[in-house]
């Protein structure tokens, strides 16, 4: 009991304890003014920025992500595309090789046939002349045999049906 | 975690126990060279004190501002001229330093004008309603004069009482208080600083040493106990928190005054009631609800719930003051205890080899306990934010009706 008589730390005194609420109110408002707010507000604001990067980091990821998938779809695409020009060109150049074979055909076709025109004109025309040629050949025939015939009747007659017998032969 | 805090305040706890068993001891206690009584050098190296000693080797002067029907008395305690065991040999105005504390001369004859030169003091003890009580006296010229202890405010119960005089001084433990405020200030604002030139940056130096701290108060204490609103009030746990731990800190700091700042009713007194008038002023009515008029229960065990409220509405308080000075000193009596084995076992200076033996034994005895106060000093600061938290949490708390009560 003696021990507690003599605990002087535990008798309160007016003056420590007027002290200490002074101190501990001017502590108080000169620590949570200057410093602790501006720390809390700056903790807090550090900690919204680091979820905030976070977040815009997780965002653009999936940005990327569908980013990418959006290019291999376009690749993927003009893949396609690409296979489909080239097919669409593989059928044209058939058509036209068909087709220009085709025109050639018929444009050698038509050549042929004109050709073959022009050979029968061109027979046409030369048998044409040919019987002129012969008609003629026949008429100077006829006239040297006329001529000579005028200088024997006899043999004049026997040539010229020689000669009648000739033509009658070709 | 929990669990462990647990019990390291109920270890922290039984070192009250263990104190008592030391103070029994103090029982004789002569003046002057005697024989070593390690209760009495405990408490008066945790006593409060109007000049501050470091290493017994260096007296710093602290000014001194008393009251008593004489009037005022502004004075610097290097006036005492103090020397061995903080005895001033000198009387100045009526008051005399002993054992590092101001007494005031209340028996007629001594001169109470001046600076006088004394003799000595003599100790002895009195029964007083069955309480036996400290009396000091001061020899002066061959006689013996009475002194009167300084006010206190514990009404008689713990030995003290109104007296003659009243003691505003600028203590030992109030020059604690401001240094390690002015300290604790500059601290932070220097940390407040560096958040403010660079937000964008990790913490460092300062920063990287606070930082888990008060994020501890904010995501452990205010969060958990206040909810949503927990802003306002951080600040304010924040200031109770570092104050504490920093006085508690400043305290175990060997060869630098060991000052009991949080060991002393005054201090934790202040905390406890400005805790309770915060709480209780910030108090809704779903609080005071609660306290006089349990809902929810028949109304017999409505007035018995009241009386059981009421009576804990002042037991909160008086429990927070109480633990955290209990804790620290107790720690710093367990400390000088241990120290004390020295003494003892040298029987007080006159063998060497037990003085030894003591030192051997008293080492490591010191290094635990001092490594049970550092953690004892940074538990009692938590636990008197958290309790703090939780009554203002109580306090503003908004009724939820979902719960059953």
């Amino acid at each position: 009991m003696i021990s507690l008589v003599t605990f002087t730390p535990f008798q309160p005194t007016p003056g420590l304890a007027i002290w200490s609420l002074l101190i501990f109110l001017i502590f108080w408002y000169l620590v949570a003014k200057f410093a602790f707010k501006p720390i809390a507000e700056a903790l807090e604001k550090r900690e919204e920025d680091i979820q905030s990067a976070m977040d815009t980091a997780k965002t653009t990821r999936e940005e990327m992500a569908n980013m990418k998938a959006e290019n291999e779809k376009l690749l993927a695409e003009a893949r396609e595309e690409r296979s489909k020009i080239i097919q669409e060109a593989k059928e044209i150049k058939n058509q036209m090789i068909t087709e220009a074979k085709e025109k050639a055909k018929e444009e050698a076709n038509k050549i042929v046939a004109n050709a073959m025109t022009e050979i029968e004109n061109q027979k046409r025309a030369a048998f044409a002349e040919v019987k002129n040629e012969i008609g003629v050949m026949a008429l100077s025939i006829a006239e040297k045999v006329i001529k000579k015939e005028l200088q024997g009747d006899a043999n004049q007659e026997a040539f010229v049906n020689t000669l009648v017998k000739d033509i009658h032969l070709n | 975690m929990r669990n462990r805090i647990f019990i390291l305040i109920l270890l922290s706890l039984s070192l009250v126990f263990r104190v008592d068993a030391h103070e029994d001891h103090s029982v004789v206690h002569e003046e002057g060279h005697g024989k070593f009584d390690p209760g009495a050098t405990a408490i008066h190296h945790i006593s409060d004190a109007n000049v501050y000693s470091i290493l017994d080797a260096v007296r710093i002067p602290l000014p001194m501002i008393l009251k008593s029907d004489q009037g005022w008395d502004i004075f610097s305690s290097g006036k005492f001229a103090a020397g061995a065991h903080e005895d001033g040999a000198n009387a100045f105005n009526g008051y005399v330093l002993h054992h590092g504390s101001v007494y005031r001369v209340a028996e007629a004859g001594f001169p109470m004008e001046g600076l006088i030169a004394i003799d000595g003091f003599k100790h002895t003890e009195e029964v007083v309603g069955g309480k036996s009580k400290d009396v000091y006296f001061v020899n002066y010229q061959n006689k013996e004069y009475r002194l009167d202890a300084r006010t206190t405010l514990d009404g008689g119960i713990l030995g003290g009482g109104f007296t003659s005089f009243m003691d505003f001084s600028i203590t030992k433990n109030v020059v604690s208080m401001i240094l390690v405020s002015l300290f604790l200030i500059w601290l932070f604002r220097l940390a407040a600083k560096r958040y403010a030139a660079s937000p964008d940056k990790a913490p460092r130096g300062v920063q990287g040493l606070l930082e888990p701290l008060i994020l501890f108060v904010r995501d452990e204490v205010a969060i958990p106990f206040i909810g949503a609103r927990y802003r306002t009030y951080l600040p304010l746990l924040l200031s109770i928190f570092f104050f504490i731990l920093g006085l508690n800190l400043w305290g175990q700091v060997p060869f630098l005054g060991s000052v009991n700042v949080t060991g002393s009713l005054s201090v934790t007194l202040v905390l406890a009631v400005l805790v309770f008038i915060i709480s209780n002023v910030l108090g809704n009515k779903h609080y005071w609800g609660h306290i006089f008029w349990m809902p929810g229960v028949p109304v017999p065990i409505k007035i018995l719930l009241a009386c059981v409220e009421v009576m804990a509405l002042f037991i909160k308080p008086l429990t927070l003051m109480l633990r955290l000075a209990g804790n620290i000193s107790a720690g710093h009596i367990a400390i000088l205890s241990f120290v004390g084995l020295i003494f003892i076992f040298g029987n007080s200076g006159e063998s060497l080899g037990g003085s030894l033996v003591g030192t051997a034994v008293s080492i490591p005895l010191t290094m635990f306990m001092m490594t049970i106060e550092l953690i004892v000093a940074f538990v009692q600061a938590f636990v008197f934010t958290i309790l703090t938290a939780s009554y203002i949490g109580a306090a503003i708390e908004e009724p939820h009706h979902e719960a059953a009560h």
